[in-house]
């Protein structure tokens, strides 16, 4: 009776919540045993962006493919499995409701709990994968759909202390790169132009009212779009790095900016980085100068847990399985949902 | 033979489970609550009250559509999900055919319609009692699919909750050919998807994997980008 013995949590988890139709199996909060994602962005590609009943369609496609798949990776049967995670918002409805509707089946035939968890929980807890989370903690969170700074003092403690009130960091990107006429998605490409030379547009820096730890990228947007105008009404060429180096630069000092006044001022022992926009290297390169400096441990996690995944919702999902948190069978989709604490 | 049968391609909702040829529970609602939320509590309720496990079920049904493209992919999610885990094989059945044969008993042509929005519908035509197909689903205006009922000359019945949306511009047009069954008879019954299911070869388990919906129409930004292509083409 004397050894304790850790019993392994093995938590089926899916995601769905926007183009990518993924799902994984996480050990323990900490351990990717499998790791699927089918992306669609081919098809969106056509549309310049992604259109929300063609994300449905082929959600409906891949679901138990990409579930089977990651049953098959980490060779592993239902019976294996303590409990099926599930995206259940913010996101696409539609999109949303593949995932949560075939997470309930899964449960229900396997008699399996059924947790759901929030996207943005699920970018924060990708970095439980990588290494494990020290409170108090910060982390920024950048999309194509949020710009978001949270506080967490512990597990499950989720605290929005700044975000976007207008377009998300990734959707600003996006327009930008259409300005430009770069194909979709756009952020990656700005990124790397960004880099391809020294000369910068200057472009306004939002700040908005003092100590506000609030994002806004449409006025940014607009400069960037009216330049553009004045410049084809002069009939100028414009410079698409110069352009894109100055649009960067400005989003990536405010977001370093903030990032930075709020660590020192929560006194956090991590400050961690999430979400696509967080594969983008001029910010990385930024905020991993700054913090060095600073002396606070900084964490991205790889590219591959940056995008939308499904390791990421179990990895969220296992304090809350922990917790003794629960979903049930009219678990619905929550495209607003908002990231509240558990504990 | 246990079959679990799903129907939810537009508001109203059915579960059934069938034994042996014989109904032995089923839930057929129309009320506002939305099959996300409802539809997967009512298998967990109509199988407990048949005091069947999920997996003492043989096969699966569900309607496929057409229909409301999220209520057609939320029946189709959950059928396909449990019919991959469970292994079992699943039979797709048309919404508007396993609608049409509440009227199995007529003998002349009947019309199953979904409104479509902005004065579309989905519809077919079949004749009793086999259920032939004379127009096969589709979608179209209602203006369409008068013109193209007047041209068969003969009584029609009509199907369906939504029938009452185009009820005035049907009799305008058909006049005494419009007939309308029931009421009793206008919520499509999932005990009738697996009926129909049960008429077609079982499919292999391994083609779970491939079942889509069958929507009818291409989605709107498809349908524009097809046009685009097209004038481009031309240019």
């Amino acid at each position: 009776m004397g050894e304790f013995m850790m019993e392994d949590r093995i938590i089926l988890a899916i995601e769905s919540s926007c183009d990518e139709t993924a799902a994984a199996i996480i050990r323990n909060g900490s351990e990717i045993v499998s790791n699927v994602v089918a992306s669609q962005i081919e098809s969106h590609k056509r549309f310049g962006g992604v259109v929300p009943e063609i994300a449905s369609r082929h959600h409906v496609e891949q679901i138990t493919v990409v579930i089977e798949e990651a049953l098959a990776q980490a060779n592993m049967k239902p019976t294996d499995l303590d409990a099926v995670a599930v995206t259940e918002g913010p996101g696409l409805v539609g999109a949303l409701l593949i995932g949560i509707n075939a997470a309930k089946a899964f449960a229900f035939a396997n008699d399996l709990p059924i947790i759901g968890v929030h996207h943005i929980a699920g970018h924060i807890y990708a970095n439980a994968l990588i290494q494990p989370m020290e409170f108090p903690l910060l982390a920024l969170v950048v999309s194509g759909g949020h710009t978001e700074l949270v506080y967490m003092k512990e597990h499950g403690s989720f605290e929005v202390i700044g975000e976007t009130r207008d377009d998300a960091a990734g959707e600003a990107y996006d327009k930008v790169a259409r300005v430009l006429g770069l194909p979709y998605p756009g952020g990656p490409r700005i990124d790397k132009l960004a880099h391809e030379g020294d000369e910068a547009v200057t472009f306004p820096r939002v700040w908005l009212e003092e100590g506000s730890y609030d994002f806004s990228f449409s006025g940014l947007k607009s400069a960037v779009i009216n330049y553009k105008h004045n410049m084809d009404q002069r009939g100028e060429e414009i410079s698409p790095t110069a352009v894109a180096k100055g649009f960067q630069d400005s989003v990536v000092e405010v977001l370093t900016a903030k990032t930075l006044r709020a660590a020192r001022e929560y006194k956090v022992k991590q400050v961690i980085a999430a979400g696509g926009v967080a594969a983008n290297k001029g910010l990385r390169t930024s905020l991993e100068s700054v913090f060095a400096e600073e002396g606070i441990p900084l964490y991205v996690p790889p590219l591959k847990l940056c995008t939308d995944n499904a390791a990421m919702i179990g990895a969220a999902a296992t304090p809350m399985f922990e917790m003794n948190i629960r979903g049930n069978l009219s678990m619905n989709g929550r495209p607003g949902l908002e990231l509240k604490s558990w504990v | 033979m246990i079959w679990l049968g799903i129907e939810t391609a537009n508001a109203p909702l059915s579960i059934a489970v069938i034994r042996d040829g014989k109904v032995v529970a089923e839930i057929v609602q129309n009320i506002k609550l939305t099959h996300s939320a409802g539809a997967m509590p009512a298998i967990e309720e109509v199988l407990a009250n048949a005091g069947i496990k999920p997996s003492e079920l043989d096969a699966i049904a569900v309607s496929e559509g057409p229909g409301s493209y999220t209520g057609v992919r939320i029946g189709v999610t959950l059928a396909k999900t449990l019919a991959w885990t469970l292994k079992k094989p699943l039979v797709g059945v048309s919404s508007l055919k396993s609608l049409a044969a509440n009227a199995a008993l007529y003998d002349g042509f009947i019309c199953p319609i979904f409104d479509a929005r902005r004065g579309n519908v989905y519809t077919a035509v079949y004749k009793g009692r086999e259920l032939e197909t004379i127009i096969d689903d589709y979608h179209d205006h209602i203006d369409g699919l008068l013109e193209r009922l007047q041209a068969l000359e003969a009584p029609i019945l009509f199907v369906g909750v939504d029938v009452d949306v185009f009820w005035h511009k049907i009799v305008e047009v058909l006049g005494d050919y419009a007939q309308r069954i029931p009421f009793s008879h206008d919520l499509p019954r999932a005990s009738e998807t697996v009926r129909l299911a049960t008429k077609v070869e079982l499919p292999s388990v391994d083609a779970v994997h491939h079942f889509v919906p069958q929507y009818k129409r291409i989605a709107e930004a498809e349908a524009n980008w097809l046009k685009e292509q097209k004038e481009k083409a031309h240019e």
